[in-house]
């Protein structure tokens, strides 16, 4: 199924199609240029069938190397970029991407999750469009029958079942966050702002089918026009968070902690006040909570002295409100209400491997 | 030709008004979806007017529209209620400028009551936020909750029950606090790492330490200097530590009236401080290990004049508890006498005045002052030497009022 769905698209991406398909409209840009959004989301014609399932043309796929934690969701990522227009690779941060360009995450669970691939139900799929002024976050909603998805800029609720990689039985109320709460994650400095497409994220393969298309998707992106400038063997790369082959314990815990909390812990985001820095750029292991004091943590806290104790996860301030489903002791605030088990049993490795300074030798 | 000029005035204005939108919410069925939509769709200069009764929410509400008001029809008649709340860090998150709150209460919020953060421009009048059980280390942290915000404006509005501090302002410039009610929380008001804020005609009562003016390191904002608290009743806080462990309020002491850690230029005057068992001005370094090099922790440039204080030191909590055991009374005013720190192993020392003048006390007719002689900022209290003599007079400029700007 994935095969078949990624053999379409990249021969879309090409501009390839066959004598005999039927020719699908293209991505109606005037959908994405309007000042209100389309009710549904089939009128931006991303994708070529009513279930979303198969992109249209110039609708690349994209993973990344570490995830954000969304309660275990299967995510489908797509990029679609107007045709003459190209992004602008840079190293550090997300790319400068034109006018005109979406980003398309579509959320889902399948009905048992240790097979990924079956029963695969849609929750709802989030547009983040570039406008001359800025980025505006768009949620679109998934209907019971699968066939049309419809804005809900206020958020929702969507209760869901399904069983977890660990075969038990999970039932959630999915929320679609509002607008306010799309930017409670997507904010620099008060704008709205993608945080996935970066450079070192979208550093990796991605299982393009044929032979003769590069496979790191950086080089896709410019072998294709998608973007000016990059290379995968020249660009940062982080390591995924969950494969020790793929880096050392500290680096795969900071890109955890990068992808998972530095959106808003910067210097620029909405915890910029909590003086907590986790950046993957930030070296000094005092603004990532070594020996940090907490602020305003309230009972967060749980009673213990500082966000990192090097070597005592059991009494670290981060661990804990990571561990918690808490509303008021929670981190991340929003987004999840399951516990990550793989992620905190990653950060509580870390900070148990500490040394004082709060390095890892390895 | 003028009187064209003011018609087209008068149009502007009158234009201006029929434009902005009345989005009224009564309780009841969808009322939690009602009140987030508007809070999403409003556009600058329109108001969100709660009804009476109770809108029980199960998720934070969030503002992010420049130039909205939200208000009720009274502190008790319109409620917000988040005890069923199971999602949001805070009961109402704002995030945009020149928002106006008023007239309504935030009950029982799971973490801070309402939260301000990055806004320019916030007036809080009349609201109350409160946890209804009393006193419980479960209770969210702040009240009312400005932080990183210029011209606050906190006035006849109600704090009660909060594990932290029932209204604090963390990180904020141009702040004005007045004729507020704090009670029951473990820091009544509470100003923290912030620029030019005047504190004045509150009631800050059954806290465990009535008013606090604090400066932290390892924050994007820190140095907080020119603070005048004034004309305040501060007075019976006696409530028992109830904030969970690891908080920097943990650490401050029962039945304290005034504590005043680090900071510059801090003016403490005309206040009534009475009946508060540890202390009733307590002075303090700011006494933990740090790495900021650019913190001072040092409390320097304090005034402490023409208060007048109540009885006190009659029940000596935390670390001053045995202060007291070793025979030392408790003054009015206690220093600790701080006049050097570390910096990563480097000693450094610091410009600190200190005026202790004209203030009464029913008690002892003048109002004591003891320094502990601790000259190293966070030394033990067995290294206290404590010196009943005051601080030299000298003169230390009072600062500005504070205006707010529209």
């Amino acid at each position: 199924m994935r095969g078949l769905v990624l053999a379409a698209l990249v021969l879309a991406a090409l501009g390839i199609t066959s004598a005999t398909a039927q020719v699908a409209p293209g991505v109606n840009t005037a959908a994405i240029a309007a000042e209100r959004p389309p009710e549904l989301l089939s009128a931006y014609h991303f994708f070529r069938d009513a279930g979303a399932r198969t992109p249209n043309e110039r609708v690349t796929p994209y993973d990344l190397n570490t995830p954000l934690y969304s309660d275990g969701a299967l995510k489908f990522r797509y990029v679609y970029v107007p045709p003459g227009t190209q992004a602008q690779y840079r190293d550090e941060g997300v790319f400068e991407f034109p006018v005109g360009t979406v980003l398309i995450k579509t959320f889902a669970f399948a009905a048992d999750m240790r097979q990924p691939t079956e029963n695969v139900r849609f929750l709802e799929t989030r547009l983040l469009i570039r406008r001359a002024e800025g980025w505006v976050a768009y949620p679109y909603v998934w209907n019971e029958a699968q066939t049309e998805a419809r804005l809900s800029p206020i958020g929702a609720n969507i209760p869901v079942n399904f069983t977890n990689e660990q075969g038990q039985a999970i039932a959630l109320d999915w929320a679609v966050p509002n607008r306010n709460q799309c930017k409670g994650c997507h904010d620099l400095a008060g704008n709205l702002t993608p945080i996935g497409p970066s450079a070192r994220n979208l550093n990796r393969t991605f299982d393009y089918p044929f032979p003769n298309i590069p496979d790191n998707q950086i080089d896709f992106w410019a072998a294709y026009g998608l973007m000016d400038g990059g290379a995968g063997g020249d660009a940062p790369t982080v390591p995924n968070a969950f494969d020790p082959a793929s880096g050392s314990l500290e680096l795969r815990a900071r890109a955890y902690l990068d992808v998972n909390c530095a959106h808003c812990h910067n210097p620029q985001g909405p915890a910029h006040t909590s003086g907590l820095d986790l950046r993957w750029s930030q070296h000094e292991p005092i603004a990532w909570g070594v020996g940090k004091r907490p602020v305003a943590a309230g009972r967060g806290s749980a009673g213990f002295e500082f966000a990192i104790d090097p070597g005592h996860p059991e009494r670290s301030i981060l661990l804990y409100r990571m561990r918690s489903t808490d509303p008021g002791v929670m981190m991340p605030e929003t987004g999840r209400q399951l516990v990550d088990n793989r992620g905190t049993a990653l950060i509580e490795e870390w900070i148990a491997h500490m040394d004082a300074e709060g390095r890892v030798s390895e | 030709m003028r009187l064209i000029a003011a018609a087209a005035i008068a149009a502007i204005v009158i234009t201006g008004a029929a434009e902005a939108k009345t989005w009224r919410i009564r309780p009841g069925a969808d009322a939690e979806q009602r009140l987030q939509t508007a809070l999403i769709e409003a556009r600058p200069g329109d108001t969100v007017q709660l009804g009476r009764g109770r809108i029980e929410l199960t998720g934070g509400l969030s503002l992010d529209v420049d130039r909205v008001t939200i208000r009720g029809d009274g502190a008790e008649r319109s409620i917000l209620s988040f005890n069923g709340q199971r999602r949001g860090a805070e009961g109402l998150l704002i995030t945009s400028d020149n928002v106006l709150l008023r007239d309504f209460a935030v009950e029982n919020a799971r973490g801070d009551a309402i939260k301000a953060r990055d806004c320019n421009g916030i007036t809080i009048r009349g609201v109350r936020v409160e946890w209804t059980r009393g006193p419980n280390a479960e209770n969210g942290a702040y009240g009312l909750y400005p932080v990183n915000c210029d011209n606050v404006l906190i006035e006849r509005s109600i704090a009660r029950g909060a594990s932290d501090a029932g209204i604090y302002v963390g990180q904020s410039r141009n702040i004005i606090v007045r004729e507020n009610l704090a009670e029951f929380n473990v820091a009544g008001i509470e100003i923290e790492n912030s620029f030019n804020a005047d504190v004045f005609e509150n009631v800050a009562t059954h806290n465990t330490g009535g008013i606090l003016v604090f400066d932290l390191p390892g924050l994007p904002q820190q140095g907080g200097h020119d603070i005048r608290v004034f004309n305040n009743r501060i007075v019976d806080n006696n409530t028992p530590n109830f904030a969970p462990a690891g908080n920097i309020v943990a650490g401050v002491p029962t039945g304290t009236g005034v504590l005043i850690m680090a900071n510059s230029n801090v003016h403490v005057f005309e206040n009534e401080i009475a009946d508060n068992g540890t202390v009733n001005v307590l002075i303090s370094a700011y006494r933990e290990s740090f790495q900021d090099a650019h913190y001072n922790p040092l409390a320097r440039d304090i005034v402490i004049r023409d208060n007048a204080f109540g009885n006190t030191g009659y029940a000596p909590a935390g670390d001053l508890a045995a202060l007291s055991q070793l025979g030392v009374p408790m003054p009015d005013v206690l220093w600790d006498g701080a006049t050097v720190y570390s910096q990563g192993g480097t000693p450094r020392t610091g410009l600190v005045r200190m005026v202790v003048n004209d203030n009464r006390s029913t008690r002892t007719g003048v109002g004591s002052f003891l320094s502990l002689g601790m000259a190293v900022a966070g030394s033990p209290l067995t290294e206290a030497q404590p010196d009943p003599t005051p601080p030299p007079l000298v003169a230390i400029a009072e600062p500005e009022r504070v205006r707010i700007r529209d």
